[in-house]
């Protein structure tokens, strides 16, 4: 350990790593706001789902570059025996497939939640005349 | 012949056995890895599972939910009476773990060198920083449960799903510019306060918004109608006046012209749709509601999670500290081998932290 390097070496690489990672941050926290409409909000870019989705994309790559950057220089992954770092990574890769299934998942129950809303909204429409209470009158009961 | 034949035999399988001895009988490090670093690397697997789990369950939430609170409304104040400033103070909080994840890696680079001073020197700044994240965690922690309100069960910060325009105090359109709003933009609920108590977390001597000044009527309303907030923190009707009720959902609210106003004194402002050209739309009537409720128990129990995790760290760190100062590991003569493990934990907490500041203050 740490004999693949001078001393003076090991320390250029922990203030790059500091910039690095720095700098990576503050990109994101740019694409962040910039995402929502809070640096050049004029465009209104912010409105169109494939720029937030784009921009959803970019924070999670920079996040996982990040994490990779941590993992491999910081905990000094890159410099254990290969099997070791599989023996580590290689079960994470079951986590795309949960994050996969569970997204699906609530997705689901989201349409799930918009039926049960449609379903009960829809007494309020025939009965009342007036409309003012028609959001809030959520305990009606289901049509028969 | 033969017993030279024999003699062959013999060393080769003592050799063979002697082989077998240096392969398994514990001589050899497996993946050339001490036990102990192999051990911290294998809990870390477990541990990115754990945080892995609670996270996929916060999205699969937000995935499931008509609305969720924006993190730049959420997260957008700061000490020292910052406020309307996004994601500025967990920005910070994300530098103060990645200063500290660097001071590691040196506190590690001087136990190769055996170099004790430095390795003290290093962690300390570790220590520190690790601190003050706490310390960070420990405000913004304060702010949302007590100048914002919010609970594991209950989230004051909800979401418009369309455009619109609020009521002012009389129930009328209100003719405010600042009034109108569009949907996806979210809004804090405020509770109903005695009279000469601030709501706080604003910065004094500014000029107050139009919600603020309809807040502070809303507030005057309240009281003048007879409503007090009783022992419990519940709104009541002591002045016995007839107000008028109405019960949403097992829920009694008074209502008013403006807005209406639950048990627990969340003043939750009235509006009309605006985005329809058609005029009955137009007057198709709003309430601001509660966001979801999952968002509060989220948040206190992954970013309480890795905040314990951040404690935890703090206390080992220290206790290691201390004993590299007293030449503990120094005897071992292995590199600070010690030093090694906990740095290996202490990054995998700056690991862990880069996911929680992607989904909860990024996204």
């Amino acid at each position: 350990m740490g004999d693949h390097q001078t001393y003076e070496e090991q320390i250029k690489g922990v203030y790059f790593g500091l910039g690095l990672l720095a700098a990576v941050t503050l990109v994101e926290v740019a694409f962040s706001l910039f995402g929502k409409g809070h640096i050049l909000g004029s465009l209104g870019l912010y409105e169109y789902p494939a720029t937030v989705y784009a921009i959803g994309l970019i924070l999670i790559g920079l996040s996982l570059y990040k994490a990779y950057f941590i993992i491999y220089d910081f905990m000094h992954l890159r410099y254990e025996v290969k099997g070791m770092a599989m023996s580590i990574l290689l079960p994470t890769i079951l986590l795309v497939w949960a994050v996969i299934a569970f997204f699906q998942e609530g997705t689901a129950w989201k349409a799930n939640r918009e039926r049960v809303q449609e379903f009960n909204e829809r007494p309020a429409e025939s009965s009342q005349s007036e409309s003012t209470s028609e959001v809030l009158d959520l305990t009606a009961e289901p049509a028969e | 012949m033969t017993e030279e034949k024999t003699a062959e035999l013999i060393e080769e399988q003592e050799g063979h056995e002697l082989h077998q001895e240096d392969e398994w009988s514990g001589a050899k490090e497996p993946f050339k890895a001490s036990y102990g670093k192999l051990m911290m690397w294998y809990f870390l697997v477990t541990d990115a599972f754990t945080f892995a789990g609670f996270l996929i369950a916060y999205g699969s939430l937000r995935f499931s939910s008509p609305t969720w609170p924006v993190p730049d409304f959420v997260f957008s104040t700061a000490p020292f009476g910052i406020h309307d400033m996004p994601l500025i103070f967990v920005t910070v909080m994300s530098f103060l773990l990645i200063i500290s994840s660097v001071t590691m890696v040196r506190a590690v680079q001087e136990g190769h060198r055996e170099n004790q001073r430095g390795v003290v020197f290093w962690m300390l700044l570790t220590i520190i920083g690790g601190a003050s994240f706490l310390g960070c965690q420990a405000w913004e922690w304060n702010n949302l449960i007590n100048t914002e309100k919010m609970t594991v069960s209950r989230n004051p910060f909800g979401t418009h799903t369309e455009d619109g325009v609020y009521l002012d105090l009389t129930g009328q359109i209100s003719g405010a510019d600042d009034d109108g709003f569009k949907a996806g933009q979210s809004y804090l609920l405020h509770q109903h306060h005695a009279p000469g108590e601030g709501h706080g977390g604003h910065g004094e001597g500014h000029e107050p918004s139009s919600e603020e000044v309809f807040l502070e009527g809303a507030n005057e309303t309240i009281f003048e109608s007879g409503l007090a907030i009783n022992d419990e923190g519940y709104l009541v009707n002591e002045g016995g006046q007839e107000l008028a009720t109405r019960e949403i959902a097992g829920e009694q609210y008074y209502d008013f012209p403006g807005f209406m106003v639950d048990e627990q004194g969340f003043i939750q402002r009235k509006f009309v749709f605006s985005d329809s050209e058609d005029e009955e739309d137009r007057q198709y009537l709003g309430v601001q509601e509660f966001g979801p409720k999952a968002f509060g128990a989220l948040f206190f129990w992954i970013t309480g999670f890795h905040g314990f995790h951040v404690f935890s760290g703090v206390l080992f760190l220290t206790i290691i500290m201390i004993n590299v100062a007293g030449g503990v590991y120094a005897a071992r003569q292995n590199g600070y081998e010690m030093v090694e493990k906990i740095g290996l934990y202490w990054h995998f907490v700056d690991l862990v932290w880069v996911f929680v500041f992607l989904v909860f203050y990024l996204l």
